[in-house]
């Protein structure tokens, strides 16, 4: 651990330290202080910044995947809503007698289709453990075997994002449908309590952001190991030029895969943290088009970055939720707009013009030390 | 065309003979003087004698009989009992002579009594009134007349089913009246076996579901193990041609919808094909298309409706064409080598082009009507066939063979296949890349406005519109290949047909689903798609 932190940079360390600060501070304004003060955070406020931390994870899991592996998934989406099913599946069977069929093993959806018995793919999802675990399971077994196929018959490039994108696209139809056994377009929702505290308290609600913002350091911590290490090396090497890695010797399908299913599992985690904080998750979560937003977030921030890609949906969620409440007409402008400017006029993103600027104060105040690193090319 | 109607021989001429004997028989009656007897019997003012007299003037076929017949069933015929003459009133109110149809003037109608009719009356004349429409001039009425006994079966219709198909001249009038009488003969127990016979084979032809009911009746009915037998044969034979014409129709669907996906993927082929990119807002053009022919269709003076879908093709092509091209030359041009960025870029125009559409026109729906040549349908066999459907696969077939003319005979399309086999290689030869793009996107980017001019027929024209096939249309290309626009029309057809004949199957969603995990592993055997380009390329 000591080892890992040390290898941190300076902007690393400044957003661990932010995000602790953050778990910690934010719980605390909420409840300690009193109602009325300046300092105090409403209650819908907490719910909004555990959902920007949960976006913020998913971001961080693409930019694994899209910033050091140059694979572009517009299927990550479909990772974060299985984790989320995983984590409603849970919250559902929690209601138990207090719905409102109150039938204390089926929930009201499946009383309300007549059915008899719990299905299978139920079985066990009364445990929180078992839910934590499948949020985990299910996106990863995903990855791998959707993965296993892609990379090794080479599917690369525009015809991977196009695949993956359809992945996400047939989830959404089959979950849709009332027989899958999932609550159809209706989706699950109606929580109670969540290890047998109240969801809709605020005690909760302060308890799952910090958990989130935790979530969040620990992925991060997770990710700066995988890149920095040989492997993390090696997948930048395939970003870069992957025919010539594979003709080195190495299994560049293999090296894929792996990121792959780490990333998907990354991405799980922040569905099943989400859905207790909003309070439902439905078929419209595994919509293309959310994925192609989370891919923007990474975009915005700069991506191959990290930090930037957790800035990235932080920020640009907190615009969304801006504009879509002060202009609602002008926010599919402005996210457009984002997606034109962001890949004409910052392929680093936010962060690479931060670098940019710092880069040159020093460059004009002494002569340039170091030849800048090569910008990586794109390999599609 | 459904088969002309056949008999044996023998049964051929007991039927003419009966005919015959019918015709005679209703010849007669149609004398002035059998009219007299037929009415008198109504002045009787008897159930039984009134209903002989309905089904007598039916027969008789008399101009004024359906007049006479209406007034009945509406309790306004009436009998003047001072001179004993049978008098109606017309809805209006005017009094006349049944018989003569003259007009009476200054009668007391309050003094008159009306002829009872009770509910059995009423049906008798129902189906009085059905059979005089038999004899309409008209032979569509004939027909419409026709089909109607054909599903009542009611015996009573029988004579004067018989005396309409003696003298009818119209083939297809003569075939319906062949098979309301089979449906009739069919079902009767106390008509001869042969005649009964003759009718499941008359009934056997016609082979649709209505028939299908009816046989379905006579097998259960009858006793006689000949007829029974011939019942179920002919049940039989339906059952498959019912099953045929099934798998026809669905085959129709599947080349309409594979029409419709060629439309909206050629344009993505041709661009992706050129510079590969992916142009997430194609689906975006094939909306403002639709919305084009929208605001032709507004501008038009209605003379001209019947010219505004042919007047917004070149329209929508020009529209979204132009903003193809500004596109190209905006964002995708300073994107190039960078694929990924500009599936992102494209997003994002998409987006803004969504907006601008729905900031524009509003969110609702926005009505586009189809011309008078485009609607309605045509049947053939147990096929039934929009019009409307018709001219968008003739449209694609039309768009399809134009670009591949354009690409074989032009310079533009020998430059343009160029760039696609050997982008570097060609700039070497001279071909300037950066205007074939831009040519080859607002080509691309045009198709799909003309796309949007025939889905604005069969979809709702809102700002959502191109979402809906964009993932389809990405399908297409990625089955295809991009190495020929025969790989996008194999792709589309594909598709097209393995989406309609799954769906009576598993159900539309999960054949959808089952296709796409079917390209996902399809994709595994070919990356490239069906029709790759052939290169020593490392990386296509």
């Amino acid at each position: 651990m000591t080892a890992l932190l040390s290898r941190l940079d300076r902007l690393g360390l400044a957003f661990l330290a932010a995000t602790l600060i953050c778990a910690i501070l934010v719980p605390l304004l909420a409840l300690a202080v009193p109602r009325g003060s300046a300092f105090a955070i409403p209650p819908y406020v907490v719910a909004l910044l555990g959902k920007y931390m949960c976006y913020a994870i998913l971001a961080l899991a693409l930019d694994l995947v899209w910033g050091y592996c140059g694979i572009l998934s517009l299927g990550h989406g479909a990772f974060f809503a299985l984790g989320g099913y995983a984590m409603g599946m849970y919250l559902m069977r929690q209601i138990g007698a207090r719905g409102v069929y109150a039938n204390p093993l089926l929930p009201d959806f499946m009383v309300f289709l007549n059915w008899k018995e719990l299905p299978l793919a139920w079985w066990g999802f009364h445990s929180f453990a078992y839910a934590g675990l499948m949020a985990m399971l299910v996106p990863g077994l995903l990855a791998f075997a959707f993965g296993w196929f892609a990379f090794r018959s080479r599917v690369t490039g525009v015809y991977l994002s196009i695949i993956t994108q359809a992945l996400t696209y047939a989830l959404k139809l089959a979950f849709f449908r009332n027989d899958f056994g999932f609550g159809g377009n209706n989706g699950l929702t109606d929580f109670k309590d969540i290890l047998g505290f109240n969801v809709q308290s605020d005690a909760t609600r302060a308890a799952l952001f910090s958990i989130s913002a935790l979530t969040l350091a620990l992925c991060f911590l997770l990710a700066k190991a995988i890149v920095g290490s040989k492997y993390g090396k090696a997948l930048i090497a395939v970003r870069d030029a992957e025919s010539r890695v594979r003709f080195l010797g190495y299994r560049v399908e293999n090296y894929k895969l792996l990121v792959f299913v780490v990333s998907a599992v990354i991405a799980g985690v922040a569905g099943a943290l989400y859905v207790p904080q909003v309070g439902i998750i439905n078929p419209s979560e595994f919509d293309p088009a959310n994925s192609i937003e989370a891919v923007i977030w990474v975009a915005v921030g700069g991506r191959g970055t990290l930090v930037g890609a957790a800035l990235g949906a932080i920020v640009v969620n907190f615009a969304k939720t801006y504009f879509t409440g002060a202009f609602p007409e002008y926010w599919l402008f402005a996210l457009g707009g984002l997606f034109v400017l962001v890949t004409l006029f910052l392929p680093k993103g936010l962060l690479g013009l931060v670098r940019a600027r710092a880069a040159r104060k020093p460059a004009a105040a002494s002569a340039p030390a170091a030849a800048p690193a090569p910008a990586p090319a794109e390999s599609a | 065309m459904r088969a002309a109607y056949r008999e044996k021989p023998h049964v051929m001429n007991i039927a003419r003979l009966f005919a015959a004997l019918v015709f005679l028989c209703c010849a007669s009656l149609a004398r002035a003087d059998a009219l007299d007897d037929t009415l008198a019997k109504f002045l009787d003012n008897k159930f039984a004698r009134t209903e002989q007299a309905v089904g007598e003037l039916a027969a008789s076929g008399a101009a004024n009989a359906p007049a006479i017949l209406d007034a009945l069933g509406d309790n306004r015929l009436l009998i003047d009992p001072v001179g004993r003459v049978l008098v109606y009133q017309t809805a209006a109110g005017d009094v006349l002579n049944a018989k003569t149809g003259e007009k009476l003037a200054g009668v007391d109608v309050d003094s008159f009594k009306k002829v009872r009719v009770n509910n059995a009356l009423r049906n008798a004349i129902q189906a009085a009134l059905g059979a005089l429409t038999l004899a309409n001039p008209d032979p569509a009425k004939r027909i419409e007349a026709a089909e109607a006994v054909f599903k009542s079966r009611d015996v009573k219709a029988l004579p004067a089913l018989e005396a309409q198909l003696a003298k009818e001249s119209d083939s297809r009038a003569a075939a319906a009246l062949r098979q309301a009488r089979a449906a009739i003969l069919a079902l009767d127990a106390k008509a001869p076996k042969s005649d009964r016979l003759a009718a499941l084979a008359a009934l056997r032809e016609r082979g649709d579901q209505d028939a299908q009911s009816l046989i379905d009746e006579v097998a259960a009915k009858t006793d006689d193990p000949a007829l029974k037998n011939a019942a179920q044969a002919a049940l039989a034979a339906i059952k498959t041609r019912l099953a045929m014409w099934d798998a026809a129709q669905n085959v129709w669907y599947g080349l309409s919808a594979a029409s419709v996906l060629l439309l909206a993927a050629i344009g993505l082929a041709i661009t992706f094909g050129v510079m590969g990119v992916i142009n997430m807002a194609h689906g975006e053009m094939v909306m403002l298309g639709a919305y084009a022919t929208f605001v032709v269709q507004s501008a038009l003076p209605p003379s001209l409706s019947e010219w505004s879908l042919a007047i917004a093709l070149p329209i929508a092509f020009l529209v979204s064409g132009c903003v193809g091209v500004v596109l190209e030359r905006c964002v995708i041009q300073f994107l190039y080598g960078r694929p990924l960025e500009t599936l992102l870029a494209t997003w994002g125009v998409s987006l803004i082009l969504q907006q601008a559409v729905r900031t524009i026109f509003g969110a609702n729906n926005r009505q586009v009507y189809a011309p008078k040549f485009m609607s309605g349908g045509v049947e053939v066999g147990g096929l039934s066939i929009t019009t409307g459907r018709l001219w968008i696969i003739a449209l694609a077939i039309l768009v399809f063979v134009a670009l591949q003319l354009a690409l074989r005979v032009t310079p533009f399309g020998l430059r343009m296949r160029a760039v696609t086999q050997n982008r570097r290689m060609a700039a070497a030869m001279g071909v300037s890349t950066g205007r074939i793009d831009m040519f080859a996107f607002g080509l691309g980017s045009g198709i799909a406005g003309v796309t949007g001019v025939a889905l604005s027929q069969i979809d709702n024209v809102s700002p959502n519109l191109g979402q809906g096939y964009i993932i389809d249309s990405f399908m297409v290309v990625v089955l295809g290949g991009v190495g020929n626009l025969w790989g996008t029309a194999l792709g589309a057809l594909t598709l097209g047909l393995a989406n309609k004949l799954l769906e009576p199957v598993i159900g539309a969603v999960l054949g959808k689903i089952l296709l796409l995990v079917l390209i996902i592993l399809f994709i595994q055997k070919r990356p490239r798609g069906l029709f790759a380009l052939k290169g020593r390329a490392l990386e296509a």
